[in-house]
């Protein structure tokens, strides 16, 4: 709308230049022809219609949302081309509209939701005005999609290899030998381990990362003109994001794929772009090369996003707390084990031998990935679970092997903030209720209480009149505030954080972030601070954990272990940060 | 709350269901003053009459007057519209009466064997046990034991309810015990009771108030079903079922004595059942998106 349409054709730029040479040495070594036969070249003026040498090409795109939604277009008046060989990022936060682009592309929008405007030529091809059976035949064919979540994208019924033999039935005329054959090619090419076991494997008997290669696999096997990538890599870890994206890459340089590549993270724009078109709440802001974009951005928007990337390296030297530990955690260990009477019993080390100090005012982050038992740390230290062996102590009381009624008091000292913004309020009580279900507990009078979740309605910067208002009305951020003014109504000494930013959107996460840092100042608070996110560990962390499979593999100083990891774990971990080592545009922020 | 209901009420279902309910409801209540006689009193004169017919009626203070029949009369006499009419009664309060005691029931022993671990091992059997006993036999049973009474009938229906809206509520919060919400409730210390009060509850509810629908419409059939089978209440006491139980003898010559029975019972059952697919579609959010439509 505010935004030209034609800003998001390139102008010709040297920092385009330096895309061409790349992908013309890639053409040069190319087995695969191009879809495209014109020429390979950014500096190709783009016309109306199918917009030459574009493999998809959508044109003042507006999709409708339903009367009564909190605005009236989901996207409004899109328009970008994304070439053969090209990696084209639509890169915004949560309500941007990405994904419904997608949907639009895909013909898939839900039925309330409606394309109001514009085109979308798949090469010269309006894919707006063909009929369902037309356009279902483009899917699969030209136009593949991978989702964020592979678990539930994948049939759970079907062994691997019979979901892509189905789609290669359906869609060849290819015998049974050749397609099982063609499968098993695919498998190597995604390189899936043992292509012949995981042929006949189900879903669930296969990682994360595994289930995205067969979505990958499943989405390339019939050689589509354009790969639409929906978050692919969001939900999973950083190594294994790290091998996935340089998977796609690879076979997207390969084969001459265009790919619309939809995602949240700059980090992995940085790594994978080519162009980027920057959305926010519907509307283009930005459109460009990925270098133009995030290291000059143009728009406050653009800026204000790469400002709020967290850096990979710590910004300073951390005050070094010394003295009485507040927290001292010395072999703590958790062992879950299943089966029993009727089955053989197995028994599960979610965390072993875990020794650590906290003192007041001290931030400490536990950064691993999944399973690594970083949760199960915190929900030890809470009490919510109870650990298998170890000693934890609270400054002078003792944490484990105490009574449920000496723990409530000790629980009053340690607060916890959950991930998920959406889950962690009773969606049934109103959030003043939820701020002081703490101090009534213990014996605080309601009118005292709701005088103090007042003050503290100030102090994480939301307005005390919404305090009668219930969860449903607030965004993910303000709901992640109203936890914290819960976890801090009781005055606790600790707090921890469970990836209490994880699921925020960057820029809300940064202000959160800061606001975290501000009450510790103001309250001398002891932080543990649980994290997957590297670069988030790193800007708050005065130390830092690294876990690894229920281990503390190394720990240090903040500084010590991002700057020089000893150990191979943390190395990798490091090494696997999306974007790391790309300049982005601005400082970044400084959030201690 | 004011939203939820105007959201609730726009649903068609909902509309449909309340609203035949709630005629239901007022005929119950008006039944002595709709134009209706006393609905046991035998009058041999007057056997078998077709509807709409008009003859001379002796009341039990034995004056004679011109009645008309709108339903016709069973093979003992009676005025079988007095009689259908009274009848809602009795199924209304089955009904709903089964439902709540099913629910208060159910909700309680579902709490307790969904949040803590060692009562469910217990619990559970014992409610397995309860599902594996056949309802009409313990129907059987207590009428054996305690005679043919309301009360009795409520409660041979009730309790095979118990388990089915027991295992519910356990599903129920055996899913929101997991939410981190509860968690949260305990680190900031509320004590398990009002935990399970003050927030495992709240969020059970919408599901039991729309299970509490189909209880009530399977009750108001199981009371059909037992009057029927000649195990509800004695026929001095009009029910839907018993009355077809008598019609059944004179089905050929006399089929109104069933037709208007079966009406009145299925559009109640029906009514019931589309109330509750409205709650369904309503407040369950996995099926709110056919509910906006």
């Amino acid at each position: 709308m505010t935004t030209p349409t034609t800003s998001a054709v390139l102008p010709p730029s040297p920092l385009v230049g330096e895309g061409l040479g790349e992908r013309g040495s890639l053409d040069s070594g190319n087995t695969v022809a191009p879809h495209s036969t014109v020429p390979l070249s950014p500096t190709l003026p783009h016309e109306g219609g199918g917009g030459k040498g574009a493999v998809l090409s959508v044109r003042n795109l507006s999709v409708a949302l339903p009367v009564g939604a909190d605005r009236p277009f989901a996207a409004d008046n899109i328009s970008f081309d994304v070439k053969a060989g090209e990696i084209l990022c639509l890169l915004g936060e949560s309500g941007s509209g990405k994904s419904i682009i997608s949907f639009a592309v895909m013909g898939l929008l839900p039925d309330n939701v409606r394309v109001s405007a514009g085109e979308i030529f798949l090469g010269d091809e309006n894919l707006l005005t063909l009929s369902p059976a037309a356009l279902r035949g483009k899917r699969g064919d030209d136009i593949a999609m991978v989702f964020q979540e592979p678990m539930t994208a994948l049939n759970p019924v079907m062994t691997c290899g019979d979901q892509l033999d189905e789609l290669l039935a359906e869609h060849t005329q290819l015998s049974a030998v050749e397609r099982k054959a063609k499968t098993l090619a695919m498998f190597e090419a995604v390189k899936l381990p043992e292509p012949d076991r995981i042929f006949t494997s189900y879903p669930h008997q296969l990682s994360g990362g595994q289930r995205q290669r067969i979505m990958i696999a499943m989405a390339l096997i019939l050689e589509p003109k354009l790969l639409i990538a929906d978050e692919p890599t969001t939900a999973l870890d950083v190594t294994t994001q790290a091998e996935v994206l340089a998977l796609i890459k690879t076979l997207q340089r390969e084969r001459g794929t265009a790919v619309l590549f939809i995602t949240h993270d700059m980090g992995v724009v940085a790594e994978i772009a080519d162009r980027v078109v920057v959305l926010q709440n519907g509307k283009q802001v930005e459109a460009g090369s990925k270098d133009q974009v995030l290291r000059q951005p143009r728009e406050a928007y653009t800026q204000m996003l790469i400002a709020s990337v967290p850096g990979t390296e710590p910004p300073a030297e951390g005050i070094a707390h010394d003295g009485t530990a507040l927290l001292s955690v010395v072999g703590l260990g958790k062992t879950y084990s299943s089966g029993g009477w009727f089955q053989k019993k197995r028994t599960t080390e979610a965390a072993k031998g875990v020794s650590f100090t906290l003192h007041p005012g001290e931030t400490v982050g536990i950064v691993g990935e999944s399973g690594s038992g970083k949760s199960t740390v915190a929900r030890c230290i809470t009490r919510l679970i109870d650990p298998t062996v170890g000693d934890m102590q609270l400054g002078s009381t003792r944490l484990d092997g105490v009574s449920r009624d000496s723990l409530k008091l000790a629980r009053k000292r340690i607060q916890i903030i959950f991930q998920d913004p959406y889950r962690s309020l009773d969606p049934r009580q109103r959030v003043g209720e939820a701020i002081i279900e703490g101090p009534l507990n213990f014996g605080v009078s309601r009118t005292s209480a709701m005088a103090r979740a007042r003050e503290l309605m100030n102090l994480v910067r939301l307005s005390p009149d919404v305090l009668s208002r219930y969860p449903n009305e607030f965004s993910g951020g303000q709901r992640q505030r109203i936890s914290i003014a819960r976890a801090l109504a009781l005055d606790p000494e600790v707090l921890i954080c469970d990836e209490a930013v994880s699921a925020l959107d960057v820029s809300v996460q940064a202000q959160v972030l800061k606001l975290l840092e501000e009450i510790q100042s103001q309250l001398n608070l002891a932080i543990l601070f649980i994290t997957h996110d590297l670069r988030v560990a790193a800007q708050i962390c005065d130390r830092v954990l690294v876990m690894q499979r229920g281990e503390v593999v190394e720990q240090g100083t903040a500084r010590d272990v991002f700057i020089t990891p000893k150990h191979a774990y943390t190395q990798r971990l490091l090494a696997s940060a999306p974007g790391r080592g790309f300049e982005f545009a601005t400082q970044h922020i400084a959030v201690p | 709350m004011n939203a939820v209901f105007k959201h609730v009420l726009k649903n068609g279902a909902v509309r449909f269901g309340l609203i035949v309910l709630s005629v239901l409801v007022i005929l119950a209540i008006l039944a002595p003053v709709l134009g209706t006689v006393d609905p046991a009193w035998l009058d041999a004169i007057n056997m078998n009459q077709k509807p709409m017919t008009t003859a001379d009626w002796t009341g039990p203070d034995n004056k004679t007057a011109p009645y008309t029949f709108l339903m016709g009369t069973d093979s003992f006499g009676r005025d079988v519209y007095s009689r259908v009419i009274y009848g809602i009664r009795v199924s209304l309060v089955v009904g709903v009466t089964v439902a709540v005691v099913s629910l208060i029931f159910g909700t309680f022993l579902g709490l307790m064997a969904g949040y803590f671990r060692r009562v469910d091992a217990i619990l559970m059997r014992v409610m397995d046990g309860m599902m594996a006993i056949p309802g009409i036999l313990l129907a059987i049973a207590l009428v054996a034991a305690w005679g043919a009474k309301l009360s009795t009938v409520i409660i041979a229906i009730a309790v095979p309810e118990i388990p089915r809206v027991t295992r519910l509520v356990r599903a129920l919060v055996l899913s929101i015990r997991e939410e981190p919400y509860i968690e949260a409730a305990i680190s900031v210390g509320t004590p398990t009771w009002k935990i399970l009060l003050k927030h495992v509850l709240p969020n059970s509810v919408a599901p039991m108030v729309v299970q509490g629908t189909y209880v009530c419409a399977s009750a108001i059939l199981l009371e059909a079903i037992l009057s029927f089978l000649g195990l509800g209440l004695p026929s001095e006491i009009p029910t839907w079922g018993n009355i077809m139980a008598e019609a059944r003898v004179v089905f050929s010559s006399a089929p109104h004595n069933m037709w208007f029975p079966g009406i009145f019972l299925a559009f109640t059952v029906l009514a019931v059942n589309m109330l509750g697919d409205g709650l369904r579609d309503t407040l369950d959010p996995k099926f709110n998106k056919r509910g906006q439509k």
